[in-house]
């Protein structure tokens, strides 16, 4: 398994929190003539009052707005360890109207494995390993973009995205190598604010109860985002 | 006994939502604070000088087209995500454009408008850097983040941070190097680097003996920098380590490494 994990996570992509690339567009904007008046055979002495207007020169910048923040929240299950709220927070950068790069950090509390719950005994990790905290750093595709409305009037765009990366989980006292993919659904309520539906699975190698095995932990939330 | 554990994560629990909900409403309210700011703003003007401008609904080629904007009539730009503007007719319709398109349109005073596009002149001039790698360390996998400031299209300083994860161990790195890039010019450019930091080392907790260790490295490598598009490089290397332990020997890894990079 675990060569397979490497083999997975050097073919899929790693990715920038990105740093933006900004359109600093040339000004050439906004410029007015002010070129000097010819010479005239005026006597001299007199002082020539040019009558050009300067143009204020105003160079107003296109706002890019390639960025994405935000917040989710939803239920996260933890094999063997039953499900929970998860909450977390997600930045995404858009390369292109296809692919975007995002990290994402969240967090969720491991509940009690069914072995804990029927015998009664010794928990198998104390309260503060049961918290379970992530990062991962993913690169996502557009796949699917479109629209959808309500009623006569009113049309909304909307994104079904592709994601996949790798990152690190915190659980039982150690950090774990993830490798996490999913889908998700990106509905724009205006061109700036978004609202996510989000379905991930994070894949780690655990060898708490016993032997070593491979954990899928399934997560579904909801979230809002920002462009900017 | 089971009755207190439970109480305790509960109030936790309480705690850090009630801080997420803090942050999402802080994110709510610049929003809504922004939106006055937006509409005072004064925008770029452009007028059509192709036959037509096709205003799209959404940023992308799958949007369907809504609106033409003839020859001759102006439309503002209000605002850039990725590729695509959005634009606002004089009649107030709202789409978005590529830039492909509007490019071919003209500033009042005549000009053609520009847009800055990164391109593979800027890959090998580009003062600053920043990317992520993955790969391998030793047996273990590695996740680093670095940022790079070119002295000269040859040489550049770099500082690195990266968290290993291994079987039997977890840890993280962080470190300083020299790279020199002998054809900065080429699209697949090759670099040597030489450098040294800091590693720490910690057993995972089901391993019983060892403990804790934070010991110096020093490092020499090799590795390519492929310019793919706009800001976008793929970058792959392989770096020696020399782990400078208190004991009898010092420690050799071999750390493998591919990723992408930004440069700005």
């Amino acid at each position: 398994m675990e060569s397979r994990f490497r083999l997975l996570f050097l073919v899929l992509a790693v990715f920038a929190l990105g740093l933006s690339g900004c359109a600093a567009t040339k000004n050439l904007f906004g410029r007015g003539n002010n070129s000097a008046p010819p010479p005239t055979a005026e006597a001299p002495g007199q002082v020539i009052d040019p009558e050009v207007e300067r143009r204020e020169i105003k160079e107003p910048k296109i706002d890019t707005e390639n960025f994405e923040i935000g917040a989710f929240v939803g239920i996260m299950s933890v094999e063997d360890f039953e499900s929970n709220i998860v909450y977390g927070v997600r930045l995404a950068y858009h390369v292109t109207e296809g692919f975007f790069v995002e990290g994402t950090f969240g967090q969720t509390d491991a509940g009690l494995t069914s072995f804990e719950r029927l015998s009664g005994g010794a928990p198998i990790l104390s309260d503060s390993d049961r918290t379970f905290t992530f990062y991962n750093l993913n690169l996502g595709y557009n796949i699917l973009p479109g629209e959808v409305f309500f009623g006569e009037g009113r049309a909304y765009n909307t994104n079904l995205y592709l994601i996949g990366g790798l990152g690190s989980t915190r659980f039982a006292g150690d950090d774990r190598f993830t490798v996490n993919f999913g889908v998700g659904y990106r509905f724009l309520l205006t061109d700036s604010i978004a609202l996510h539906l989000d379905f991930r699975d994070h894949l780690f190698d655990i060898d708490l109860l016993g032997e070593d095995k491979t954990v899928h932990n399934l997560e579904g939330n909801l979230g809002v985002t920002v462009f900017f | 006994m089971s009755a207190r554990s439970i109480t305790i994560i509960h109030s936790t629990h309480r705690l850090t939502r009630v801080s997420w909900a803090a942050l999402l409403l802080l994110v709510m309210s610049q929003v809504l604070t922004a939106e006055p700011a937006h509409a005072k703003a004064d925008y770029r003007t452009v007028s059509v000088a192709d036959p037509y401008l096709e205003l799209r609904t959404g940023p992308g080629i799958g949007y369907p087209k809504f609106y033409v904007v003839d020859r001759g009539e102006s439309v503002d730009i209000l605002k850039r995500r990725t590729d695509w503007f959005l634009v606002r007719a004089e009649n107030g319709k709202e789409g978005w454009v590529s830039q492909e398109q509007l490019q071919r349109t003209l500033q009042p005073d005549g000009q053609e408008i520009e847009f800055a596009a990164a391109s593979q002149a800027d890959f090998t001039d580009a003062r600053w850097e920043a990317g992520i790698l993955a790969g391998d360390f030793g047996g273990a996998n590695i996740i680093s983040l670095y940022g790079s400031f070119s002295l000269n299209p040859h040489v550049s300083i770099e500082a690195w941070g990266s968290q290993i994860l291994g079987n039997f161990s977890n840890g993280w790195m962080g470190s300083i190097n020299v790279v020199h890039e002998t054809w900065p010019d080429w699209r697949i450019s090759p670099f040597f680097t030489l450098g040294t930091g800091v590693i720490h080392t910690e057993p995972k907790s089901t391993i019983v003996q060892g403990e804790d260790r934070t010991d110096q490295v020093a490092h020499v490598g090799a590795g390519l920098r492929i310019y793919a598009t706009r800001r976008f490089i793929l970058r792959a290397e392989y770096k020696s380590y020399v782990v400078f332990t208190s004991r009898d020997d010092n420690e050799e890894v071999e750390e493998w490494k591919v990723g992408f990079a930004f440069f700005f």
